[in-house]
């Protein structure tokens, strides 16, 4: 797991469960903004269907040997628990290596400590998120 | 009724026009001792960012569904759910939530569930509160917890059973999810996830009439005119009927079922929430494709379920 994910892991793993809800939101107040280039050109975002409320992201993977990984998220501030669960792979695997980003586990969401507290069927949604992520970089490093 | 029950011409042309209140009159009667205002979300942190001053957070999957089998808390931990937010036996509950109280009905249904008689919810939700520049909090407010009574769940006379359902054709149905569903082109909402079901349809006969059509614009309750126009002129209910609707899992579904047993005044209705979670997957229950109704097959009386 990529160490700016693991770190984040860990901090919700030595939380009690009501102060990990906190972090989440804290998480979900930091979710940066879209910037220009794709605020002003919904079309460019795809939908994660599977979260509860509208989920928006975008990848973008720079140039070979590296090709960082860029990410942009939108969701709306009525949804903070799919603005936190963005904000949390947004800070765990933002700028990271394409390679990394596919070797991540699919289970890290389960990691969170999180399931009871949130729901198991909440948490879907952002193994949802994480599943979509993976995808669209494998589609855009494939060629 | 501890709290006197709002006057005001909407609310009186409804069959039980005191299980709403309106934002002003929440606005007055908030800090009452006899009162304890909930707020039932889709999402579970929504209330941490700005709530009605001294709300509770109620949320219908951690704290309503049980945690193993697929079926509502017992009366042991509703008593528990209820005397920590200093909810006694005849405290005033005012229930408000996101998505014209969609999840707030559902909270209110599983209240009523217990019999618990003063239950209201607030017309126009956690929207029309915000939208009218009235004041949120983060604060979380101190609660004196106190006794609720155990008392057994009550599901008879407004929850449905599969096997109720089964035998409850040649009476009225309302499918209260979007066209898409209805038809079976769709499982789940447009947008929303996929929630693991095998047959795609509706229970036949039964009409569709989504249940956002309940709510104006500004999320409150349509008028009781309005109301009536939708689910008796176009949905063919009429006085007397004995009525079930449902949705996916029965959240949407309940604030149809408020609609129908306190604003229009229909007595025997009651809320199928199996839904179309256990509707669409159950093996050889029928099915109809399309957007008609169908027609209902024979009954099963006696075949079938609990």
């Amino acid at each position: 797991m990529p160490a700016q994910l693991a770190e984040i892991v860990n901090d919700f793993q030595s939380m009690e469960e009501s102060e990990r809800l906190e972090l989440l939101l804290d998480f979900a107040r930091s979710l940066p903004e879209l910037p220009g280039h794709l605020a002003d050109r919904p079309e460019l975002l795809e939908q994660v269907v599977e979260c509860q409320s509208p989920l928006f992201l975008s990848v973008e993977v720079g140039q070979a040997p590296e090709q960082p990984v860029q990410l942009y998220f939108s969701a709306p501030p009525e949804a903070p628990t799919t603005r936190g669960f963005a904000s949390v792979l947004h800070e765990g695997l933002n700028g990271l290596p394409a390679a990394e980003i596919l070797a991540v586990p699919d289970d890290v969401t389960d990691q969170l400590g999180l399931t009871r507290a949130i729901s198991p069927l909440r948490m879907r949604g952002m193994a949802a998120m994480l599943g979509r992520i993976k995808r669209l970089v494998r589609e855009a490093t494939a060629a | 009724m501890p709290a006197p029950a709002e006057q005001n011409e909407k609310f009186a042309a409804y069959a039980q026009p005191w299980r709403l209140v309106s934002t002003e009159w929440l606005a007055d009667h908030l800090g009452s001792s006899d009162l304890v205002v909930l707020e039932s979300d889709e999402d579970i942190l929504l209330y941490e960012t700005g709530h009605i001053p001294g709300a509770l957070k109620i949320d219908w999957h951690t704290d309503l569904n049980d945690p193993v089998t697929r079926d509502y808390i017992d009366g042991e931990t509703f008593a528990a759910v209820a005397g920590s937010r200093g909810i006694g036996r005849d405290t005033t509950v005012v229930i408000y939530g996101d998505k014209s109280n969609w999840w707030a009905a559902y909270a209110l249904w599983v209240f009523t569930l217990f019999g618990h008689e003063d239950v209201r919810l607030l017309d126009g939700g956690r929207d029309k509160w915000i939208a009218e520049g009235r004041p949120l909090t983060t604060e979380k407010p101190a609660v004196t917890p106190v006794e609720y009574p155990v008392v057994e769940r009550d599901d008879a006379s407004i929850r449905a059973y599969i096997g109720d359902v089964l035998n409850h054709f040649g009476n009225p149905l309302i499918d209260v999810r979007s066209p898409e569903e209805y038809s079976g082109e769709r499982t789940t909402m447009p947008a929303y996830p996929e929630e693991g079901t095998l047959r795609g349809g509706h229970i036949p006969s039964a009409v569709s009439v989504p249940w956002g059509r309940a709510a104006a614009e500004d999320g409150t309750f349509r008028t009781r005119a309005e109301l009536e126009k939708i689910y008796k002129e176009e949905a063919g209910l009429s006085d007397g009927d004995n009525v079930v609707a449902y949705c996916r899992i029965g959240e949407r579904s309940s604030h149809t079922w408020f609609v129908l047993k306190y604003l229009l005044g229909f007595e025997n209705v009651r809320n199928y929430d199996g839904s179309w979670t256990e509707w669409g997957n159950a093996v050889r229950v029928p099915i109809v494709k399309g957007s008609e109704p169908g027609t209902a097959p024979a009954t099963r009386r006696g075949k079938h379920g609990a």
